[in-house]
């Protein structure tokens, strides 16, 4: 057993709607979700916009502040920490947006846009910093010369290996990946994509990979976690859910995905997903799912389903019928 | 297979860009055929042309740009040679258009209903009342839920999906012979996605119409698509039946790019990298636009463009490589 680097326990995110006077309702953002996430592994999270994937990740990063739950970072809590407390933790812990356009700050440099994480944590400075730099940008395939340019001189692609050089700078454990390859052409996120696996490979990294391409998740990640406003509703390794995907949303979800095979279009699909995911800020009851869930039985709509192991760590939250 | 009448036919189209920086030559003679009743695929990365493709055709190229040379026939009659006046009777009417962010395209200011019955009254002449009531009709046909009362609301009261919807029922009213769709399901979730693609091929088998579908997914072409072009750097590199594309790919770039997707190989490899990136189109490569990246590099590619081959019955490749196997064009 490889130990957790990272632990999420109930946790939970709310999102309060305010007019001018007091608190007229909340969004369900992340509701209840327990998450281990191995040293050394990869954990994808899918699900469709607004079911609360981005919202977990910022949460387990402390970028959002909890409701309520904990994240235990390397068997320690980390909710109750002061910032100051938090640094190293900030240091170990690093993020790869998904827009490489509006998250590279345009009047920078790239010396200190890549550099700013190692001043800020007070690693290195000066000439140093910029050694640092250019080793940088020579592990992410880019040339000294580029140290210093402005952002809007790079392609989106040269973009995104610009944020994960400084993902990379301070030396972290973790990187939060969400939707880092969304935004890029086939042929550029095939080169970003492996670059990825070759650095967690070199420097021992921890990958979350956020996205909403399947194929994508299923190429990155070791364990994968399946999310439905807000809940976590299947949870397994890479082969116990795409292979035998057990929940009827996450059946619905890779049956929607189009297959590369065109024999398959004339193929009847084996679950359907009519209507649209309902607002987080009354969510449905019981089943989140349930208004449209295919298989879907009278206890759904006043039961809450928990997440139980079907087997070798496979977890469903679904009343088995 | 019967022979089957071409409903448009683009023939050595070239479009190009006249900037400040220099002419950005985005189309480079492309020529493709769209059947009566057929979904035909235009799939390509960002900036090779497809998107220029579909402004040429309906004639919105904007400025600084201009179709240089080539002709485009709808049916027989060739839309270069018509004026501004003649297009607009021929866009949303015979050609209409679904545009891939349909929160950009829809005027935030009406009502759905209103946008929808547009068409009725400009091309059709119907009376207003009339036309609204045909609107709600056909929004209803796009799966909308309660189309009476939906057909109030303003686009930001509708979801990403509802929008989408509304935009198709749109290009939908005045039953056009051709439907351009760029990248419909781009911005929207998979689920979601799914049910447009449905419905889109649901409509299209009933009205018949042609669609001409523009893509950078590969699986959206494998589910939707009767004919594919690939494009690259504004041309077209290889043009076939869907099924033969994915079973037998012969152009170098269609052959990378299809092992590029993280879904085409078991998960444990490396993904197939295209060495080096797309060429800017001011001053793009010489010859071959793709030989600064191919694996297959001749003495002739750098100096020659490839004409398009017919390497099997309806297989169009456009490399050295094939030379002398078929007839050129």
């Amino acid at each position: 057993m490889t130990t957790a680097l990272f632990e999420c326990r109930n946790l939970t995110k709310f999102f309060p709607i305010k007019n001018l006077f007091r608190e007229t309702g909340r969004v369900h953002a992340v509701e209840d979700v327990n998450l281990t996430i191995p040293e050394g592994g990869t954990v994808g999270l899918v699900g469709e916009s607004g079911c609360g994937k981005t919202t977990l990740a910022r949460t387990l990063l402390l970028l959002i502040e909890p409701t309520s739950g904990q994240v235990i970072f390397r068997g320690e809590d980390m909710v109750s920490r002061s910032k100051r407390q938090l640094r190293q933790f900030r240091r170990e812990t690093a993020i790869v947006f998904q827009d490489p356009y509006s998250s590279l700050d345009p009047r920078m440099l790239i010396a200190d846009v890549v550099g700013e994480p190692l001043v800020i944590h007070k690693v290195a400075f000066g000439e140093d910093r910029d050694n640092v730099v250019l080793s940088l940008l020579k592990r992410v395939g880019l040339d000294a010369d580029h140290m210093y340019r402005y952002p809007h001189e790079f392609s989106g692609g040269q973009r995104q290996r610009l944020a994960i050089a400084r993902a990379l700078a301070a030396d972290p454990k973790f990187i939060l990946l969400d939707e880092a390859t969304s935004a890029l052409d086939v042929s550029v996120q095939a080169k970003i994509l492996n670059m990825l696996s070759q650095l967690k490979a070199d420097l021992r990294l921890t990958y979350m990979f956020i996205s909403h391409d399947l194929s994508v998740v299923r190429h990155l990640s070791d364990h994968i976690g399946v999310m439905y406003l807000g809940r976590m509703v299947e949870y397994g390794t890479r082969e116990q859910v795409f292979d035998t995907p057990t929940h009827p949303y996450t059946r619905g979800l890779l049956a929607a995905a189009p297959s590369l095979d065109p024999n398959d279009r004339d193929r009847p699909r084996e679950v359907v997903l009519q209507g649209e995911v309902p607002s987080a800020v009354e969510p449905p009851s019981g089943c989140r799912f349930h208004p449209r869930c295919p298989d879907r039985k009278p206890g759904c709509d006043n039961v809450r389903p928990e997440l139980v192991d079907i087997g070798d760590g496979h977890l469903v939250a679904c009343i088995p019928g | 297979m019967e022979a089957r009448e071409n409903l448009l036919v683009v023939d050595r189209l070239k479009t190009q860009f006249f900037t400040y920086g220099g002419v950005v030559e985005a189309l480079d003679e492309v020529s493709f055929e769209i059947e009566k009743g057929e979904i035909f695929g235009l799939v390509g990365e960002s900036g090779c042309g497809k998107s220029v493709t579909a402004t040429s055709i309906l004639g919105l190229v904007a400025k600084p740009g201009r179709v240089i040379s080539g002709r485009i026939l709808l049916d027989g009659e060739n839309l270069l040679e018509k004026n501004d006046h003649e297009m607009n009777d021929v866009r949303g009417s015979r050609i209409a258009m679904i545009f891939q962010d349909p929160t950009s395209s829809l005027n935030p200011l009406f009502r759905i209903g209103r946008q929808v019955a547009e068409p009725y009254v400009y091309h059709q002449h119907r009376p207003k009342r009339q036309a609204l009531k045909d609107a709600t009709e056909i929004l209803t046909k796009t799966g909308f839920p309660d189309a009476d009362e939906k057909a109030r609301n303003y686009p930001h009261e509708l979801s990403g999906g509802l929008r989408q919807r509304a935009m198709i029922a749109m290009s939908l009213t005045c039953e056009p012979e051709l439907l351009i769709a760029d990248e419909p399901t781009t911005n929207l979730d998979v689920t979601i996605g799914r049910q447009i693609l449905d419905l889109v091929k649901d409509l299209q088998r009933e009205f018949g119409a042609s669609v001409l579908w523009i893509t950078h997914d590969m699986a959206v072409v494998a589910q939707m698509c009767d004919h594919v072009g690939v494009m690259y750097a504004g041309s077209i590199v290889e043009k076939t039946d869907v099924r033969t594309l994915f079973r037998n790919a012969k152009h170098p770039y269609t052959e990378r790019l299809l092992r590029a997707i993280p879904s085409a190989v078991k998960s444990t490899d490396k993904l197939e990298e295209i060495p080096g990136s797309v060429p800017r189109l001011i001053n793009p490569p010489t010859g071959c636009r793709f030989h600064p990246r191919c694996d297959y590099v001749m003495a002739v590619c750098s100096s020659v463009k490839p004409a398009e081959q017919e390497i099997e019955p309806g297989h169009w490749v456009a490399c050295h490589r094939f030379a002398g196997e078929g007839e050129a064009t």
